[in-house]
C-alpha cells in the first residue's frame, strides 16, 4: 500500500490486513529501528485525543522520525476559518505523510483526495478509526493464535460506538460469531445486523451481562456515555448493569481476553486489572506497534 | 390519451421527449438537466393519467439531443423514464434511463455531520441499491434513501 492514504478499514484486503499485522509483530519483537529517520510525519488534530496522537507520536519517535502538528483546532489556522483543503495543502509542503482527526464525518476521505503525500485517518467523527481496528485485529490474533471462527461478545454502547462497528465489519470477513450486550436505547444498528445476515453470520442481543460472555473468545467492552441518553432517568436504570467484574470471569474460557479501546470509565471495575484475562493495556501498547507497520508500509519502508 | 389526434403537449419536428416522469419529479428532472437554463423551445405536461406511475409528466425538447451519461442523471428522480428521439416528426430512437454507479453532485448526503454539508466539497455517491435507489456516501459512507432524498 506504499503511497496510499488508510481513510476506511474496508479500504484494506484481506491480504494487506494480514501483511500489516505480520510486519506490526516483526515491530513488536524489534521495536527501536530506525527506518523513519529523515522523514516527517504531522500529527493534525482537529479535536483532542491524547491517547490517539501519542501512540502515533511514539509509534514514529521510536522508528526515528520526527513529528510536527497540533493537538486541538484553536491553535491552529482553522480557528481563523481555514478550510480543511487548505491546512491539508499547506502541512502537505512541510511532512511526507498526515495523520488527521477530524470531527467531521468524510473529513480524512476528502483530505487523502486533495492531498499529495499520503494521508492515515485517525477518526473521522462517528465514521472510522482504521488503525483502532487494525489494533484490536492485532490483540485478537496474539492472543487467540488465529482470527478465524471466533466468538466476539460486543458490550455497551453499540449504537454509536464506531470502533466496535468497524471491528464487526472486519471480523466479518473471518467467520466470527457475535452477541451484542446492550440497554436498549444502544442496541446495535439495523444495517448492521442486515450486514451479518447476508454474510450468513451468526449474531445474538442480550441485555444482561454476566450470563452472556461463558462462551466468549474476546468480550468488547466499550463506554456507556450519558450524553447518550435523551432521558437521565433511563441512563440511571442501566448505568450499573454493564459493569465488568473479576467475578463475572470465573468459569470463562481461558483463552478468553477482556479488550477496550480505552479511555475507561467505570465500565471495567479495576478489580479486573488484575485478572490475567484483561488485555486492554497491552491492547493500547499494541497500537504503537501496528501504527509503525501502517506507516512504514505507507511511507515504503518495509 | 396520447393518440395524435389528442395529443397533451404538442408535438415536436426534432429533439427528445422524456416521457413517464413521476409528476411530483418533474421540476426535479427540469432542473437536473439544466432545462431552466437553455434557450431552446421546451413544452411540457404534468399530472397526466398513467398506469404504474398514477400521475405521471412529459417533456419535449426542442433541437436537443442528450448524451447517455447526461441522461442517467435522471436515474434517481425518474428511474423509468423513457426517452423518445424525435427527427421530422418520427420517432427515431428510443432509450431507456439506467441507474449509474456512482452519483455526483445532484443529492444532498443525509448525515448533517457530513464534510460535505459543512466545506465546498461535491457530494458524491456510490449506488448501493439501484432498485429502490438508495445511495452511499463516498466520504462519510452514511446511506441516503430515496425517503431522504434532497437535491442540491
Amino acid at each position: 500500500m506504499k503511497n496510499r492514504s488508510l481513510v476506511s478499514i474496508n479500504d484494506l484486503s484481506r491480504e494487506e490486513i494480514f501483511r500489516i499485522l505480520d510486519m506490526a509483530e516483526e515491530f513488536e519483537k524489534n521495536p527501536s529501528q530506525r527506518i523513519l529517520e529523515g522523514k516527517i510525519v504531522a500529527t493534525l488534530f482537529f479535536e483532542p485525543s491524547t491517547r490517539t496522537r501519542l501512540s502515533f507520536e511514539s509509534a514514529v519517535n521510536r522508528l526515528g522520525g520526527r513529528v510536527i502538528g497540533f493537538s486541538e483546532a484553536s491553535s491552529s489556522s482553522v480557528a481563523k476559518g481555514e478550510s480543511l483543503k487548505d491546512t491539508i495543502l499547506t502541512v502537505a509542503n512541510y511532512s511526507d505523510l498526515i495523520v488527521m482527526r477530524h470531527p467531521v464525518e468524510g473529513s480524512a476521505r476528502y483530505a487523502s483526495e486533495v492531498s499529495p503525500v499520503p494521508i492515515i485517518n485517525a477518526g473521522d467523527g462517528a465514521n472510522q478509526h482504521p488503525t483502532q481496528t487494525m489494533l484490536d485485529l492485532y490483540s485478537i490474533r496474539k492472543t487467540q493464535g488465529t482470527l478465524n471462527n471466533l466468538k466476539i461478545v460486543m458490550v455497551g454502547d453499540l449504537k454509536y460506538g464506531r470502533t466496535v462497528h468497524s471491528l464487526l465489519m472486519a471480523m466479518s470477513q473471518f467467520n466470527a460469531s457475535f452477541v451484542f450486550i446492550a440497554p436498549k436505547e444502544l442496541q446495535m444498528p439495523q444495517e448492521y445486523k442486515l450486514f451479518l445476515k447476508e454474510m450468513g453470520l451468526k449474531y445474538e442481543e442480550h441485555t444482561d451481562l454476566a450470563e452472556n460472555i461463558k462462551d466468549a473468545d474476546i468480550v468488547y467492552m466499550t463506554r456507556v456515555q450519558k450524553e447518550r441518553f435523551s432521558d437521565p432517568m433511563d441512563y440511571e436504570k442501566v448505568k450499573n448493569a454493564y459493569i465488568l467484574r473479576s467475578c463475572m470471569l470465573e468459569g470463562t474460557k481461558a483463552n478468553m481476553r477482556v479488550l477496550h479501546p480505552l479511555p475507561r470509565v467505570n465500565e471495567i471495575n479495576v478489580d479486573v486489572d488484575d485478572n490475567a484475562k484483561a488485555y486492554y493495556f497491552t491492547q493500547a501498547l499494541n497500537g504503537v506497534y501496528a501504527r509503525m507497520a501502517i506507516m512504514a508500509s505507507i511511507l515504503g519502508l518495509k | 390519451m396520447n393518440d395524435k389526434k389528442h395529443l397533451s403537449v404538442s408535438a415536436i419536428q426534432n429533439g427528445t421527449v422524456i416521457d413517464h416522469i413521476p409528476a411530483q419529479n418533474l421540476f426535479k428532472v427540469i432542473s437536473i438537466l439544466g432545462l431552466d437554463k437553455i434557450p431552446n423551445l421546451i413544452t411540457f405536461g404534468t399530472n397526466l393519467e398513467s398506469g404504474h406511475l398514477g400521475k405521471k409528466a412529459i417533456v419535449k425538447i426542442a433541437d436537443k439531443y442528450f448524451e447517455r451519461d447526461e441522461i442517467n442523471r435522471i436515474a434517481i428522480v425518474a428511474p423509468h423514464a423513457k426517452l423518445n428521439i424525435i427527427k421530422d416528426y418520427v420517432v427515431v430512437e428510443k432509450m431507456l434511463v439506467e441507474v449509474p454507479d456512482d452519483i455526483v453532485g445532484i443529492v444532498k448526503c443525509v448525515n448533517p455531520k457530513c464534510i460535505t454539508n459543512f466545506e465546498n466539497v461535491t457530494p458524491k455517491f456510490h449506488v448501493a441499491d439501484k432498485k429502490n435507489v438508495s445511495l452511499k456516501c463516498h466520504y462519510c459512507e452514511k446511506i441516503t434513501d430515496q425517503e431522504h432524498m434532497e437535491y442540491r
